[in-house]
């Protein structure tokens, strides 16, 4: 174990804990848009950025994916550190304006509005969901493209993301709501990603199962009876 | 073709290659690096060739195809040995009296040789040139005189006796220490000291270990690593060997651009040729070292150069950085103790280990040892590859090497350290060149790009164009540097336009240590030195652009539409 001292606040975490981490056991909040519990640490959105202080040394470094290992001395909200976020959220509202989190957490740093020019973008890239998709869901159905400003997040090739099961994961994640899920008379629809599904219904009560792709999704990966999505949850208990 | 097995065998190869290299018979070495092939030096080559068989002196005279030999303003460059006779600016319609009269008659071809501005007298000699007089070439200037596809060549200079000497009688642990003594620093941008990364890399356990050479050289104007890998790939390849066996490695990998074609074939050249001789593979020298270096072409990104991306991209993922707070020589390619050095980096090893650390020391200054090669380029009279001892004056690099600034016009100012590199004005042009010195002006010494700027530069221009370069090299992974330089760029764009603002000038000065603190990886850390350097010295350049919509140099064409009007 090894000792962490964060706010004049002292733990001890396993080595390899992040910051970001033991400041939650701490009850001390570091904001960020981009790092999920379930989610490998990316570093992407910046916000988590706090002082790191060894004597007459310091650093402003991302808590998200700094892992300890050493004793270490952190201020969340030192001057440089705040200082930092402010500029990164202003550079992130520059860009998007339709995060209710993110303005939350702009005002939260005295900030109302941006000195950039809004340059409209309702994604700001934490990329929350390529990871979700990719390392908890396993579908890998969409990806980054482009470098820079023209980044994006996009199925491959831009066309309709043909490994999407329509889970909603990304939609659930995603901080500026940015993905959206619609149903249509007997589709599942996520625009952002060209994708559309059609609905299974339960062969006994009628009711709405998931997306027959879905269904073979789950099916063949957990290696499921083929008739197993035939029916809804409930009349699949009921039948035992 | 036999295999060499111990060190003996590899000495009495070289004495085979050394006998069939009779210093005293007549060479024509014409540089073929990518520089004199745009003059046309495959034209030289092949008429040379044409016109010595035809005056029945083509198995008297050897026309050697090497590397790049630096002096590319006057290319393309033939010496003829063994005087060492400097023929520039060779043209096809030359070649007839090269060979009737230099090669025939000993008699010297004037119009042919460096005209000095400064004496008004022609130069015969290479070694008396200005321009090769300065230098201390120890790393680049075996390219002069080795045809890079062939490891004769190579090994007939001296080529592979380090590797025989460490695998012969050092441990590994010496060879480290050895390179920590000398106190290389790595020449690739960072200047960290290279014996450190070895040693962090030695002490961790791990079967699996590997080397990486960065030859993802991208600095617009910088071709230093390009030339060396063209040039002399041995060296690269021998010093990448000697880490790999100080370190425990078993494999290495050459990162290098698919754009640079040349340097591509001819590594692939080396390391066939290597391994046809069982200089590479298993049991080297008969020393139980098994070792082999495979090639892996970047795809141009510059970002790729970064260390972290860079073995993404070897991985086969996106070429984006990762955070770095876990040091590569615990785990980095696959996940293994990873040693990365830069191509100038892995080249000086083979010298350090032939020639001692002590020795290396006592070149360049305290805390930068050795000599590093500069691409001089800009607005200056002799463009071309420079090596010099660190420590050197950028006066005694640009006017005295170089030549000073093309046209005569004045000096304004010079940017070290590629596009992320800092502009030094006038006043430190007697500063010492090395690491310390260069990040103390606000700049960098970078992989050794030098690019001069005459007073008809615009310093908020050449901020925006750097800036611009680097918003578009920019990954996009992270905020600051993804959103930070360009809106950088387009306030710089503004202020060259005319509409800049005072606001936007404290903006720029706001943003800029975020972005230097708060980005993921060294492009975007470094990003806003440009603006900064620029700010820093040139500050009333942005004012006048700012308060007075004028731009001193001429160059921003809103603004001076608008002086004139």
């Amino acid at each position: 174990m090894i000792k962490i001292t964060i706010n004049g606040k002292v733990t001890e975490v396993a080595a390899g804990t992040t910051i970001l981490k033991a400041a939650a056991a701490l009850n001390i909040k570091i904001p960020t848009l981009c790092n999920h519990d379930l989610l490998e640490p990316y570093g992407a959105c910046r916000l988590c950025l706090v002082e790191i202080i060894d004597g007459d040394w310091s650093t402003v470094t991302t808590s998200c994916n700094y892992p300890i290992t050493k004793e270490i001395v952190v201020e969340t909200e030192s001057t440089a550190a705040v200082r930092a976020r402010r500029m990164v959220l202003e550079m992130l509202l520059g860009r998007c304006n339709t995060s209710p989190e993110l303005d939350r957490l702009a005002a939260a740093h005295g900030l109302q509005s941006s000195r950039f020019e809004l340059d409209y973008d309702d994604c700001i890239l934490c990329g929350q969901c390529e990871r979700v998709c990719r390392e908890v869901v396993g579908a890998n159905a969409i990806t980054f493209a482009q470098r820079g400003v023209d980044r994006v997040v996009v199925p491959p090739f831009g066309e309709e993301a043909e490994q999407c099961i329509g889970c909603g994961a990304c939609v659930y994640l995603c901080p500026t709501g940015a993905i959206q899920i619609q149903e249509d008379g007997e589709q599942k629809i996520i625009d952002r990603w060209s994708r559309v599904l059609e609905l299974k219904y339960c062969k006994s009560c009628g009711v709405e199962v998931a997306p027959v792709f879905q269904c073979d999704y789950f099916q063949k990966k957990a290696d499921l009876p083929t008739d197993f999505f035939d029916l809804c949850r409930d009349c699949r208990v009921a039948q035992r | 073709m036999k295999k060499i097995e111990n060190a003996a065998q590899l000495d009495a190869y070289r004495q085979d290659c050394v006998a069939e290299r009779d210093p005293d018979r007549a060479l024509i070495a014409v540089c073929t690096g990518t520089g004199c092939q745009a003059h046309g030096c495959d034209n030289v080559v092949e008429g040379l060739r044409r016109e010595l068989a035809a005056a029945g002196l083509d198995d008297k005279v050897e026309v050697k195809t090497t590397g790049c030999h630096g002096y590319c303003e006057k290319g393309p460059l033939a010496v003829i040995r063994p005087e060492g006779i400097l023929y520039q600016r060779v043209k096809e319609k030359h070649l007839a009296d090269i060979v009737a009269k230099t090669i025939a008659k000993g008699e010297v071809l004037d119009k042919l040789l460096f005209f000095d501005p400064a004496t008004k007298a022609r130069i015969k000699l290479e070694k008396d040139v200005p321009f090769y007089k300065l230098q201390e070439r120890l790393v680049f200037g075996d390219n002069a005189y080795i045809d890079p596809r062939s490891i004769e060549d190579y090994i007939g200079i001296g080529g592979y006796k380090a590797l025989a000497k460490v695998l012969a009688g050092m441990a590994a642990a010496e060879v480290v220490a050895e390179v920590q003594a000398a106190d290389l620093r790595g020449r690739g941008g960072g200047g960290f000291p290279t014996g450190r990364k070895w040693a962090a890399a030695a002490r961790v356990e791990s079967e699996v270990k590997y080397v990486i050479c960065n030859a993802d050289e991208g600095d617009p104007g910088a071709y230093m690593d390009r030339s060396l890998l063209e040039g002399n790939p041995h060296a690269i390849i021998e010093g990448m060997m000697i880490g790999a066996f100080a370190i425990g490695a078993t494999a290495g990998y050459v990162y290098v651009r698919n754009e640079y074609p040349q340097a591509v074939r001819n590594l692939q050249c080396a390391l066939d040729r290597a391994r046809e001789l069982g200089l590479l593979g298993a049991n080297i020298l008969g020393s139980g070292f098994n070792f082999d270096i495979h090639i892996s072409k970047g795809g141009g990104a510059f970002v790729c150069g970064e260390s972290s991306a860079l073995i993404a991209s070897i991985e086969g993922e996106v070429g984006e950085p990762r955070a770095k707070h876990i040091h590569m020589a615990e785990s980095g390619l696959w996940g293994k103790p990873t040693v990365l050095n830069n191509v100038e980096t892995w080249a000086n090893v083979p010298l350090i280990i032939n020639r001692g650390a002590a020795w290396y020391k006592g070149l360049g200054t305290e805390k930068s040892t050795g000599t590093k090669i500069f691409s001089l380029v800009g607005k200056v009279k002799n463009t071309g590859l420079v090596e010099v001892p660190m420590g050197i004056s950028l006066r005694e690099i640009i006017f005295d090497i170089g030549g000073g600034i093309a046209k005569n016009r004045a000096f304004k100012a010079v940017q070290t350290g590629g596009p992320s590199g800092g502009c030094i004005p006038a006043e430190h042009l007697d500063m010492p060149v090395d690491f310390d010195a260069l990040a103390e002006l606000g700049s960098m010494m970078g992989s050794g790009g030098m690019i001069v700027m005459d007073d008809q530069t615009c310093m908020v221009d050449v901020a925006k164009y750097f800036v611009g370069f680097l918003k578009g090299e920019s990954c996009g992974k992270c905020t600051t540097c993804r959103e930070g330089l360009q809106r950088m760029y387009e306030i710089l764009d503004k202020i060259t336009s005319g509409t800049g603002t005072p606001a936007d000038l404290e903006l720029l000065e706001e943003m800029a240590p975020v972005i230097q603190q708060a980005s993921m990886c060294g492009l975007g850390k470094t990003a806003p030195n440009p603006v900064l350097s620029t700010l820093r010295y040139f500050r009333d350049e942005y004012l006048a652009h700012i308060n007075e919509k004028r731009c001193p140099a001429g160059v921003c064409k809103a603004l001076s539409a608008a002086t004139q009007a």
